[in-house]
């Protein structure tokens, strides 16, 4: 038996003997019972995967149970303190740990957690508890969570998303075809009265809804009780001469959540049917919005802001499947997901991964789409993804072909910046998306065959004849800096 | 008539498109069928936004798994009420769905007179709005251009 005070060795397995594990010192978080390469997870414990980056000279076990340790009892040296409490079973257990294939120094590292650490319906909690501490540990050079099991017993505190996909439709009354969006462009500096206006020609030439933008919430050139006003102006205005439910998603996003409390009240007072907010909330804003909108049957809509900064590079962060997944317990009902062929960050697999999340009553491994778990949903209710950031008509058979018809595509720049006007951008859009629609389910094979079905259509509809004209060259084509680990080569958009 | 892109209520899927023919119809209930949705056919004579429950032409279609059947009942709709509007609409019982899944017009009054929208004041400068179909300010069977 090793003292708990020798240098680093290899092979250092789990103290069992209590006086020597419990001696005051320094021990590995493997000899602490961090590690149990045997570990069946239980059907009630959470199973996070981390990737790892080890610094050099550390060893990816002791990392992996040191990961394990630092995010859930542990701490650095030997507690006596530890002998209150029924520490094995509140030990988190590394059990395995892999390379990564085709990336030398990084580790995949599964780590299971007991039910017992976690309150029940609180995000903030599990969160603070799995990334609160462990990402800034020196022996790690990078970590990043890629993926998480969330078992039903933990699903099942939470109310999840207020209203969901279905119930978002019926009270639409919108089916059988991807829902139009846009963001009412530019991003700043629009006043009341001039925001509404570009509200009500985009919803009256034919989109569902129209977009604050995630940093529109109250500033000097334009007071969010005026924007509101002259949005649900616009709104009805819109709603009354097309005959369709239409809306707007006011933003309630705001300094503190009595101000974010106030707007969302007066948005249902003026009768809108979705508020919206930004990810950068927090999780408690998230939640307490949430219970919010159900009570007040309003459609909740969440921006990602700002989770570009800790999803984007492999080596560090935390995946947006992740986010995805707590976003989805902690209940919105729209949700940025990615576009692929858009002008922001999306490997088109990576990205229909973050969907099948959002949509699935059941979601199952998927590696080559970054799914690592089966993941039960237990009958909470599904997200609409939104597919929001530099597409176009042109593109439309591409979006339609990823991604299906359970989906929110916006079309701002692609709307506002169309030739004839707003009005005609927002046409050229929706007899785009009919149009493809249709062709798919006649049985044609709109991957193929959508630029041709665009351009037939375009000869009974000149704004979309224009559309195509201006934008129809466009393309981001750039390579992803997030694709699967299991692909042979990496996914271009296009 | 309406003055939005299209001159016409734009609900259901395929309203920014040219009307429909009956092959394309029934392309578009082979579809249906091949994802097992049951097909029924509803009607009505007020098209306002918010008026979910139109009226059932005859029972969901759950066992008619063929499109010239459902074809038979359209057509046999749109002989009864030539001046309403009709929609085919695809139901899908699986768990998690169990909603339509498809809804589309298919029969349109000659003349579609639309909505007009009602303002009152509130406090501030908020207002509460109203629409109102002009359609439906007529008894039932005296809306439209022909009889109920």
């Amino acid at each position: 038996m090793e003292s708990g005070t020798e240098a680093r060795t290899e092979g250092a397995t789990a103290i069992t003997d209590a006086k020597k594990r419990y001696r005051a010192g320094v021990l590995k978080y493997r000899q602490m019972g961090y590690w149990e390469p045997d570990y069946v997870p239980k059907a009630t414990d959470t199973v996070c995967l981390f990737r790892i980056t080890p610094q050099q000279g550390v060893d990816p076990v002791e990392a992996a149970a040191a990961v394990a340790g630092e995010s859930s009892t542990a701490t650095w040296t030997v507690v006596w303190t530890d002998r209150l409490t029924a520490c094995d079973t509140y030990r988190a257990k590394a059990f395995k740990v892999e390379p990564v294939p085709n990336a030398p120094g990084q580790f995949f590292a599964w780590v299971a957690y007991d039910l017992v650490l976690f309150e029940e319906g609180s995000i903030a909690n599990m969160t603070a508890s799995l990334i609160g501490n462990v990402f800034s540990f020196k022996p790690l050079k990078a970590a990043r969570l890629e993926d998480i099991q969330i078992p039903p017993a933990y699903v099942k505190t939470f109310k999840g998303p207020p209203t969901g996909l279905i119930v978002e439709r019926e009270r639409l009354d919108k089916f059988g075809r991807p829902l139009l969006g846009a963001t009412t462009k530019p991003k700043l500096g629009l006043s009341g009265r001039n925001y509404g206006r570009v509200i009500y020609e985009g919803l009256k030439g034919g989109l569902d809804f129209m977009k604050d933008d995630e940093n529109i919430n109250s500033q000097p050139f334009m007071h969010w009780r005026d924007r509101f006003l002259y949005v649900m102006d616009a709104v009805n205005k819109a709603s009354a001469a097309t005959g369709e439910v239409k809306g707007s998603y006011l933003n309630v996003t705001a300094g503190t959540m009595e101000d974010m409390y106030e707007r969302a009240e007066f948005a249902k007072d003026l009768g809108s049917v979705i508020v919206m907010i930004d990810l950068v909330v927090g999780w408690s804003a998230i939640q307490s919005m949430s219970n919010w909108a159900r009570r007040n049957d309003m459609i909740l809509h969440m921006h990602r802001a700002g989770h570009g900064t800790y999803t984007r590079q492999k080596s560090h962060g935390v995946s947006f499947r992740v986010i995805a997944k707590w976003l989805r317990l902690a209940g919105v009902d729209h949700l940025h997901a990615g576009t692929a062929v858009g002008k922001l960050e999306g490997d088109p697999l990576t990205v229909q991964g973050y969907y099948n999340v959002c949509r699935d009553g059941f979601t199952r491994q998927d590696l080559p789409r970054g799914i690592f778990f089966d993941q039960d949903w237990c009958d909470i209710k599904k997200v609409m993804p939104v597919a929001s950031g530099g597409i176009h008509a042109g593109q439309m058979h591409q979006l339609l072909d990823l991604f299906g018809d359970d989906v929110c595509l916006q079309f701002g720049g692609g709307t506002i910046g169309h030739p004839g006007g707003i009005q005609a951008g927002a046409v050229a859009n929706r007899v785009a998306l009919e149009a493809m629609v249709k062709a798919r389910n006649e049985g044609l094979d709109i991957a193929t065959q959508g630029p041709e079905i665009l351009r037939k259509a375009a000869r009974f509809c000149s704004p979309l004849q224009q559309a195509l004209d201006t934008w129809g060259d466009i393309s981001f084509n750039y390579t992803p800096t997030d694709a699967s680990d299991y692909v042979p080569t990496p996914a271009v958009a296009h | 008539m309406m003055t939005n892109p299209t001159g016409r209520i734009t609900q259901g899927q395929f309203s920014f498109l040219p009307e429909l023919t009956d092959a394309e119809i029934s392309l578009q209930i082979d579809y249906g069928l091949k994802k097992g949705y049951a097909w029924s056919v509803e009607y009505t004579d007020d098209p306002h936004p918010r008026n979910t429950y139109w009226e059932m032409f005859g029972m969901p279609m759950f066992d008619l798994r063929d499109a010239a059947g459902v074809l038979m009942e359209l057509n046999n709709c749109r002989k009864t009420f030539p001046q309403h509007y009709i929609r085919l609409m695809a139901f899908d019982s699986a768990r998690g769905i169990e909603s339509i899944a498809m809804s589309f017009i298919v029969n349109r009054p000659a003349s579609e007179p639309g909505f007009s929208l009602e303002r009152q004041e509130g406090n501030g400068r908020t207002q509460r709005y109203t629409i109102r179909s002009y359609a439906a300010d007529r008894p039932e069977g005296e809306r439209g251009n022909g009889k109920a």
